[in-house]
């Protein structure tokens, strides 16, 4: 039995359980051949069973004192044939189950993931990580019992069940009406407990949430908890709850947990009814003792399917609602990329630009022209003209902002949050698309560059920095990934992040782990400028990158940012003033708008709002 | 795993109850072939239609009482589970509400409520089928087998031969899958680390270009899972054949010698049929147990996760405190202390002297690592010094109860948090029966009142989880005035106007100096939050560098200078 997590979630319907289900099959349609013989080995398992039980009338009825044991060695001999092939077709039905459920999964998880990749930032937006994260796992965990135990299970049991009511029906109608008697009992049974228990998981599963709830936020917390005294409260309340979801499980694990036993004790009644009724048909001849052994056997494999259906089919529904999220995911519309100007290594001889293979540290935007392309020198030329943008298009967050950034100028934004800061640099890699206007980069509009291309030219180290599980050099070699070891100590070096790395236990091969935790902020902060120095790219945006560090290793990590910042396009975003202070030019943003621009200097001249951060007469907030 | 159980407590009799209506319905369940294999060779035999209908009727009243039997234990299982988990729970959380700060950073959040949530639930679900299946199968195993031998003692034999050949299998399999499991899930936790970290960072992603190159690392991975689960789970599958193998064989092997006794005389037809019955009843418990014990093995790693919280020390107790101690003043003596988070491994404090008076404004000025705030948690007794002393009012920290030191010490962190609630709910932390004026009146002095009055529903306005809602200087100003209004003897502030406009900053401190029965300390990177205070201590790497005022420090202290001038030329 697989180790997964119990999914006690409520039934949730899938809306078009048709479309969902050919959607499975498709991706299956690879293993035809293996579900042709899942099929077979299904049905000989379950002929097997029935078959098998039914061999017992012949050996039973030729069996009194005195008769030939010759006569019951054909049955037998048969039995040993059935029942080979029903060990074999079992076999061969899991087997191949197990490679066809684990191929399928595993090319339903590779779709997602990679259709995750290119989903639009909007997307992340507005779904939050656990919603989407729980498409890969409770979804696809629940797909994946499906595929391996549902649907077989559901299969067999179906042939099961009509096998055995047919051989019943030819053994004996009057003993199978009475079966069927208690058919209508078991499923009246288990419509009533199955009613019940939907309300009662569903309770539990509120609950659950509930508490789980608090305790999150009081785990997050506790510090706080423990300063105020606050204990005696928080542990009140928390019983609580704790009482409620003790409540509700008892009563949903009630449901869960007598329907076995009385499933189970109906199909023992229909034993007796059986071995009574049996016996009296014998008496008066209507029946030999042979059928009623082998009616016996049949009345216990008879209710164990349908006790199987039951609790399966709850679950199948579960999986399909999961499948249909995870369909609904894998088709959402990826980033759009209408751009064909692309991004090449460039040599320049004689003032003539060239295409090269090889990296010369020189590269040219390769322009399509009509028969033909042009190459233009990438040279970090950005101009925004009247861009209008909103996140929705009730809510407009840049308006007609126009600026220009010449190659290797810096230019610096200061504002409130919410003023549109960061908005200005995720149009500028294309996170989002603007409204209105237009955004040239090197005279070209960036529309027309290929999204792949725009973005290897630019080079971000963002507020929150996020390095991956590996080691420090692996982290650092995320900015060009062919980058020599060499490379990434000199960008480290630059970034001031070699001392401190070479303090770590491993040096360079320290492994990170779970988002670099076991660096401070401002270390990480460091490795992420590193990351950026050593793609080495011609338009540099640093937002809030240094944020966590403190002023005097801002400092000492000065003339490394000088370094890097050196004949590049730089775009700074920063709360602390010291960081913008040497920009060519500062542009001060209040909702949505360029209020005030210059260079330092003018800027305080001009005595407005610039001045008044300086002089720490007003809050960003 | 018994002490785990232990804490079944109040639904303890449900626990004894549960087995025993198991065993009892098992036992029904293996008497009702006995009794079929009477109707067949006595009432069949001999055309006794009496015994048939009585034999008939005892059998349909004991198949109904095992369903009563069945169902009550179904029941008991739920309620003594349910029980067991809600007081694992409680327990849990209780003992959690106990930590101290250092037992608090020895797990981390996720991993504690991981701890509270899914391993309860897997405890609560292994123990259920401790109660039920681990009674049942073996109850049924014995019960049938002894049922077997007493019809026919030379036909069971097969059992005898059976059971241990397909026990051992079983095993077996599972010994040999569970390390491969194992296996399977470090992969599979790896793979889903790799899409959670994709989430989180897709912005540097997108920005580096390196979808492709994350999708191969994800292709590479995700197909490492999918052969660590065929590895694994190719030997689970073996289970039903192998058990199939097992039972068909004993069917045919009965059949055959059970048709000889019959021939030979030694055996009646309902004997036989009987006999087959018990085939499946010792097979299939069989299975359950392999199953069962699986499960159990893996509910284990849950059950350790939940003993490391239970059996954690608590490492900062009330063993010397005094019920009459009472923290008289705010002044604040530390005596040549030292302190390391883990003891004896790297200092971060070291040798520490250091005197506060009474309602003095005592500022902490130094770099990042520098040891601050690690400093003040020492005072509220967050953690204990490795060596040395900390008295407050003259008193040392150990000999006041935590509750009555912390009443007076009231620390704003540098991770501030606030709950889900109203403004006024979140406030009243400080003190549940504070009145409106004197909520009042602190929001002013932290200059949160006219904000909270701006908003529509004013001191009502709902805060989500974490104060999601309101701004970060908002959020800062806010936890300012909870602290406040816990009238405290000594105030921290740890960094908690970093969001907050320098102008807004210093009304705070002016509201500060007016209060005269406050010791107020403050951590701060702004020279102009520590300029007026009466003393600033520069920390450096643990140790005190100079303790001054502005002017003293200006003249005399080299760090001190350097954060002056690069803060005043630049900002």
């Amino acid at each position: 039995m697989p180790p997964m997590r119990r999914n006690m979630s409520p039934v949730r319907k899938p809306k078009d359980t048709k479309k969902t289900i050919l959607r499975i099959l498709k991706y299956m349609s690879k293993y035809k051949l293996h579900i042709v013989f899942v099929l077979i080995g299904i049905i000989f398992s379950s002929i097997a069973t029935i078959a098998g039980n039914y061999l017992l009338k012949p050996i039973i009825n030729n069996l009194t004192t005195n008769s030939d044991i010759k006569e019951i060695l054909k049955p037998i001999s048969m039995m040993v044939v059935f029942y080979s092939l029903g060990v074999i077709g079992n076999y061969l039905y899991a087997r191949l189950m197990l490679k066809i459920s684990t191929g399928t999964l595993l090319k339903i998880r590779t779709d997602l993931f990679k259709n995750m990749e290119k989903l639009p930032i909007k997307h992340f937006d507005t779904h939050t990580h656990g919603e989407l994260m729980s498409r890969f796992t409770s979804d696809i965990d629940t797909l994946r019992e499906m595929l391996s135990n549902g649907i077989p299970n559901l299969f067999s049991s179906s042939i099961t069940i009509v096998g055995v009511f047919f051989a019943m029906l030819f053994l004996s109608p009057i003993l199978t009406s009475l079966i069927i008697l208690m058919l209508f009992v078991m499923l009246f049974v288990i419509k009533t407990i199955g009613k019940k228990s939907a309300i009662y998981f569903k309770e539990q599963q509120k609950n659950n949430g509930i508490l789980n709830g608090y305790v999150e936020e009081m785990t997050e917390g506790i510090k706080v908890v423990k300063i105020f005294n606050r204990e005696n409260e928080v542990i009140d309340k928390f019983e609580t709850l704790n009482e409620n979801l003790c409540k509700s499980a008892t009563n949903a694990n009630i449901c869960a947990n007598i329907l076995m036993p009385i499933m189970g004790n109906l199909s023992y009644m229909n034993y007796a009814i059986t071995a009574g009724v049996g016996g009296f048909l014998v008496i008066n001849k209507m029946l030999d003792i042979g059928t009623i052994a082998s009616f016996l056997q049949y009345t216990r494999s008879f209710s164990q399917p349908i006790t199987q259906i039951s609790q399966q089919f709850n679950s199948i529904l579960n999986a399909l609602a999961g499948a249909e999220r995870i369909f609904e995911m894998i088709d959402t519309e990826k980033e759009v990329d209408e751009g064909n100007v692309t991004l090449v290594y460039a040599k320049e001889t004689n003032g003539i630009l060239e295409e090269s293979k090889t990296h010369t540290g020189t590269w040219a935007w390769k322009v399509p022209t009509q028969d033909s392309f042009k190459l233009v020198k990438l040279l970090g030329d950005v101009r925004f003209n009247n861009v209008t943008f909103g996140y929705n298009d009730d809510k407009i967050v840049l308006k007609n902002v126009s600026l220009y950034a010449k190659p290797g100028q810096k230019i610096a934004f200061v504002g409130s949050t919410g003023a549109g800061k960061t908005t200005i640099t995720n149009l500028l890699n294309r996170f989002y698309d603007i409204k209105d206007g237009e955004i040239t980069y090197d005279g070209i509009d960036i529309k027309q560059i290929k999204k792949d291309a725009l973005r290897a030219s630019l080079s971000m180290v963002l507020q929150d920095t996020h390095l991956f599980t590996g080691t420090v050099r692996d982290n650092i070699r995320y900015g060009k990934l062919d980058a020599t070891d060499e490379e990434v100590e000199n960008a480290a070096r630059l970034a001031n992040a070699h001392s401190f790395i070479m303090h770590l236990p491993d040096g360079y091969d320290t492994l990170l782990t779970a988002d670099g935790s076991n660096l401070s902020q401002g270390q990480r902060q460091l490795i992420a400028i590193a990351r950026a120095a050593v793609a080495n790219p011609p338009v540099l945006i640093l937002d809030e990158a240094t944020s966590s560090i403190d002023t005097r290793t801002e400092k000492l990590i000065e003339k490394g940012m000088n370094t890097l910042m050196k004949g590049r396009t730089v775009f700074v975003i920063a709360h602390r003033l010291s960081t913008v202070r040497n920009s060519d030019a500062i542009m001060v943003l209040e909702n949505g708008e360029i209020i005030e621009r210059g260079d330092h200097d003018e800027l305080l001249k001009q005595q407005g709002k610039y001045y008044k951060l300086y002089t720490g007469m007003f809050e960003l907030s | 795993m018994r002490k785990i159980f232990g804490y079944v407590g109040k639904y303890k009799i449900y626990a004894i109850l549960t087995p025993i209506t198991v065993a009892l319905e098992v036992l029904l369940e293996i008497l009702i072939p006995f009794f079929m294999a009477n109707i067949i060779d006595i009432g069949v035999k001999n055309g006794d239609m009496v015994y048939i209908a009585k034999t008939g009727g005892i059998m349909i009243a004991m198949a109904l009482l095992a369903l009563f039997f069945g169902a009550i234990s179904g029941k008991y299982s739920a309620v003594a589970s349910a029980g067991l988990a809600k007081n694992l729970r409680s327990a849990l959380f209780k003992k959690m509400q106990s930590f101290s700060f250092s037992n608090i950073n020895n797990f981390n959040t996720a991993s504690l409520i991981t701890r509270l949530t899914t391993d309860i639930a897997s405890t609560q679900h292994a123990f259920m089928m401790i109660i039920r299946m681990l009674v049942r199968s073996p109850v049924m195993l014995i019960g049938a087998t002894y049922m077997a031998i007493k019809i026919n003692a030379t036909l069971a034999i097969i059992f005898l031969i059976a059971i241990p050949v397909l026990g051992i299998s079983l095993m077996t399999i599972a010994i040999k899958a569970y390390p491969r499991f194992g296996v399977m899930l470090k992969k599979y936790d790896k793979m889903n680390l790799a899409i959670q970290e994709n989430l989180i960072a897709i912005r540097v992603v997108k920005s580096f270009v390196r979808g492709k190159y994350e999708e191969e690392k994800f292709e590479f991975s995700a197909d490492d899972v999918r052969k660590a689960q065929v590895r694994a789970e190719k030997l689970i599958i073996l289970n039903n054949p192998i058990m199939q193998i097992v039972m068909y064989t004993c069917m045919i092997c009965i059949s055959y010698f059970g048709a000889n006794m019959i021939i030979a005389g030694n055996m009646h037809q309902g004997q036989l049929m009987s006999f087959i019955s018990y085939v499946t009843q010792i097979l299939t418990s069989l299975m359950m147990i392999s199953m069962a014990s699986v499960m159990l093995v893996m509910s284990r790693a849950s059950i350790t996760r939940i003993n490391e919280v239970l059996d954690e020390e608590i490492d900062i107790k009330d063993d010397n405190a005094s019920e009459n101690n009472d923290v008289k003043d705010g002044s604040i003596e530390f005596e040549n202390v030292n302190f390391s988070y883990k003891k004896g491994k790297n200092l971060v404090l070291k040798d520490i002297n250091l005197k506060i008076n009474h309602g003095e404004t005592v500022a902490i000025i130094g770099g990042t690592g520098s040891a601050k705030t690690t400093l003040v948690q020492l005072i509220p007794r967050l953690y204990d010094a490795d060596c040395g002393s900390i008295k407050i009012g003259g008193i040392d920290v150990k000999d006041y109860k935590k509750e009555t030191l912390r009443k007076n010490v009231s620390m704003v962190l540098q991770k501030n948090v606030l709950f889900s609630g109203t403004i006024l709910e979140n406030l009243k932390w400080g003190d549940k029966n504070a009145t409106e004026e004197e909520i009042i009146s602190v929001c002013k002095d932290a200059q949160a009142h006219d904000f909270i009055t701006s908003f529509p529903d004013g001191y009502n306005t709902m805060l989500g989880q974490g104060g999601v809602n309101v701004s970060g200087g908002q959020k800062q100003r806010l936890c300012i005035a909870r602290a406040l209004l816990k009238k405290p003897k000594i105030l921290i502030l740890d960094d908690s106007t970093s969001a907050v406009d320098t102008e807004t900053d210093k009304k705070i401190r002016t509201a500060f100096k007016k209060n005269k029965d406050i010791t107020v300390i403050i951590i701060a990177q702004r020279i102009s939050s520590v300029i007026d205070a009466d003393k600033i201590i520069v920390l450096d790497d643990g140790k005190i560098n100079a303790v001054g005022t502005h002017e003293t420090l200006l003249s005399e202290n080299e760090i001190y200078q350097e954060i002056y001038s690069l803060q005043n030329n630049q900002v």
